[in-house]
């Protein structure tokens, strides 16, 4: 039996690798000022609500997660819990390194809601914008999130405006999808009704599809805003501070006890966040379902 | 005389798929339905359609599930666009319309009320009857005041904050009418809006329907695969078979000259309470008591017979009124006299009484309803049970 027949034949050789280096080179060096102009663009942006975050006082934001929780759960136990678990960050002296932190989820949240969800209108309309997009939202989810960091860093250089784009990069692709899965799956009957009554396009969009999808848009929210928090480690290998640094710090250093304390702030951040949007998603659905 | 007419369809064809050329040459060919669908996998949902609606009338399309009757509604307001045909409205073709004539004719000339309701979950009933006047760009207090107008018309005073999830089926509708009449359109579309809700409940609302459409002189085209409201409501009605109309005429004409078996075997499914009247349901009372019987003889009758009340009758069987078994009680332990505990106000039918018409009055009976003749003779009585249990 030839060798060939059960080792892959190493004559074969497709090389995609040097292109996508030379494209991205390219781009480099071509595009310079665009992505520089992107840059400027998102590290105001950045500034800004670094600026807002880093003035909320500690005790506001506390008081805030516990005011919401119980509107949201009217449960005071989980109010409690919730405040009392903030306040650990904070007494584990990483009350700073969450506000950087909170920083670049929500600035990726705010890029991506702003992006994603007209896409996702796009989406639910045209078959064919849908067709396109979809075989790219999976690559996009499925590709090992740290190789979005390449090219942000070669075209974007280190710190956190590429880690913005990384992870606004990875965290979109529920939203759009959802997005567009919630105006699609409106009950028919309804929005012949709009037409019927002599909507526009425009009117029935906003006035009927989106109200009606909400609930569904609400859910790619929250999933996006989970997936902004689990880039957070990745990001912190391409220079960004905040508790994801703190781990790869302790990772490096091996002090597991620091590990963890930056490990369960970022769980903290992740369960209250996750649970007061997906109580703001049921309350939604309530309302509109029958 | 003067022409009436307000909407005139001419020949609509309405082919689904992808080579519809070729299908509606086939259907002129006189290809049915199934023929063109196994050949070339195009529906024929309407083929070659034409008739009138007068103004103000009620025009009723009728048929199997699948013979095209939304679709033929849905071309109406251009939901569907014809692959061929003309419909006029007031004598202009709608397919000329441009993109705003179009609104127009949508938000003033036509409205439509849904199956399902179509109603739109986040908003309240209030704002879902606003909804064609909000579209509209009228003002919030004056859309409102509108919308409060057509709530406490179709009976819905006092819900207008609500949501439309804590609404009944019958209620839906009756936000989905409201609706439909707030842009105070000329014709009304309605696309079985009554199926959805139980017997007794669409009882009331063709009731309410037709007093609405007298009141505000509507023009009403209505589906439904009920040929007993066909018949109830339309001044005429189509009948449609395979995309096709069959018959157009009123219901009695319908009734004694059915075009082909189609038809007959149509409207001989009329339900049954259409057909029988109280006479072929009522029981002869078993228990009857006269004046001079007295108390111990009433409890002992009905004590004997199983019963709860007993009839009440003169000597030649004329009917005076209720005596009720705990009454009977008072009677003997002396506490009433036997002439003021017999209930006279009771409710009476006549042996030909159709059962459909005795449905809403059996519903509230609290007795068996008695049955007379003309003299005011006891000739028997129908129960309640009797009356619902005959319908199915
Ligand atoms: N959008 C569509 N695409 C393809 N075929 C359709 C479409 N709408 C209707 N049809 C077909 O056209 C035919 C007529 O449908 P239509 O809904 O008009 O019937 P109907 O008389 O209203 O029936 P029902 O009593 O079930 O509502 C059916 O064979 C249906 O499958
Ligand atoms: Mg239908």
């Amino acid at each position: 039996m030839p060798d060939w027949f059960i080792r892959f034949p190493s004559e074969i050789n497709v090389d995609i690798t040097g292109p996508i280096d030379r494209a991205i080179d390219y781009m480099v060096r071509q595009w310079d000022p665009f992505f520089d102009g992107i840059t400027k663009i998102l590290r105001s942006f950045l500034n800004g609500i670094e600026y807002i975050v880093d003035r909320i006082p500690w005790w506001l934001l506390i008081v805030l997660v516990f005011i919401v929780t119980w509107r949201v759960s009217k449960k005071i136990g989980k109010s409690i819990l919730y405040s009392l678990l903030l306040f650990l960050i904070g007494a584990m002296g990483l009350w700073p390194m969450m506000n950087i932190t909170l920083t670049l989820i929500i600035a990726s949240v705010i890029i991506s809601i702003l992006i994603g969800f007209p896409a996702g209108i796009i989406a639910s309309s045209s078959e064919r914008f849908n067709s396109i997009l979809r075989p790219l939202l999976d690559t996009m989810q499925t590709m090992p999130s740290f190789v979005y960091l390449i090219p942000s860093v070669m075209l974007l250089g280190l710190g956190k405006v590429p880690a913005v784009i990384a992870t606004t990069v990875y965290a979109i692709p529920p939203l759009i999808r959802l997005t567009s899965h919630g105006i699609r799956q409106v009950d028919k009957e309804v929005v012949e009704a709009a037409t019927a009554f002599g909507s526009t396009k425009w009117q029935s969009l906003i006035k009927v599809k989106i109200p009606q999808a909400m609930p569904t848009i609400m859910t790619g929210v929250n999933q996006t805003i989970m997936m902004a928090i689990s880039m957070v480690v990745t990001c912190s290998m391409i220079g960004v501070t905040g508790l994801g640094q703190e781990v790869i710090h302790s990772i490096n250093k091996l002090e597991a006890g620091r590990g963890f304390a930056a490990g369960i702030s970022i769980v903290i951040i992740a369960i209250i966040i996750d649970r007061l949007t997906q109580g703001i998603v049921k309350k939604g659905e309530s309302r509109i379902e029958e | 005389m003067k022409n009436n007419t307000i909407l005139e369809v001419k020949n609509l064809s309405k082919l689904f798929g992808k080579n519809k050329k070729a299908a509606l040459e086939m259907a002129k060919g006189g290809s049915n339905k199934v023929e063109i669908e196994k050949k070339l996998g195009v529906t024929v949902a309407v083929n070659d359609v034409s008739f009138k609606v007068e103004r103000g009338k009620f025009f009723v399309l009728i048929g199997l599930s699948g013979s095209g009757k939304s679709t033929v509604v849905r071309c109406l307001n251009l939901l569907q666009k014809p692959t061929s045909g003309d419909i006029l409205f007031e004598g202009r073709s709608i397919l000329d319309f441009n993109k705003k004539e179009l609104l127009d004719y949508r938000r003033t000339k036509v409205a439509m009320v849904f199956q399902s309701f179509g109603l739109m979950s986040h908003r309240n009933v209030l704002e879902n009857v606003a909804y064609g006047l909000e579209i509209r760009g009228i003002k919030k207090d004056e859309r409102e005041s509108e919308a409060r107008e057509l709530i406490n018309m179709v009976g819905l005073e006092g819900w207008e904050e609500k949501s439309i999830s804590q609404l009944s089926g019958g209620m839906r509708q009756r936000v989905g009418i409201a609706r439909a009449l707030a842009n105070d359109p000329d014709i009304l579309l309605m696309d079985e809006p009554f199926s959805a809700l139980d017997p007794l409940v669409r009882q009331d609302m063709q009731f309410e329907l037709l007093s609405l459409q007298k009141k505000l002189n509507k023009t009403i085209v209505f589906i439904t695969h009920d040929i007993n409201e066909a018949f109830k409501l339309g001044d005429r009605v189509a009948i449609m078979n395979e995309g096709k109309i069959i018959q157009i005429d009123t219901p009695e004409n319908m009734a004694a000259n059915p075009a082909n078996e189609y038809v007959e075997s149509f409207i001989s499914s009329a339900d049954k309470g259409q057909i029988y009247s109280v006479k072929h349901i009522m029981q002869t009372p078993l228990c009857m008591l006269q004046p001079k019987d007295g108390a111990n003889r009433a409890l002992k009758l009905m004590r004997d017979n199983g019963v709860s009340s007993a009839y009440v009758v003169g000597e030649k069987l004329e009917l005076i009124g209720i005596l009720t078994l705990e009454d009977a009680i008072k009677v003997k332990k002396g506490e009433m006299s036997l002439n003021n505990a017999i209930i006279r106000e009771i409710l009476t039918t006549k042996e030909d009484t159709l059962i459909s018409d005795l449905l809403s009055v059996a519903a509230t009976a609290k007795y068996p309803i008695a049955v007379i003749d003309n003299e005011n003779h006891l000739k028997g009585i129908v129960s309640k049970a009797a009356v619902i249990s005959s319908l199915v």
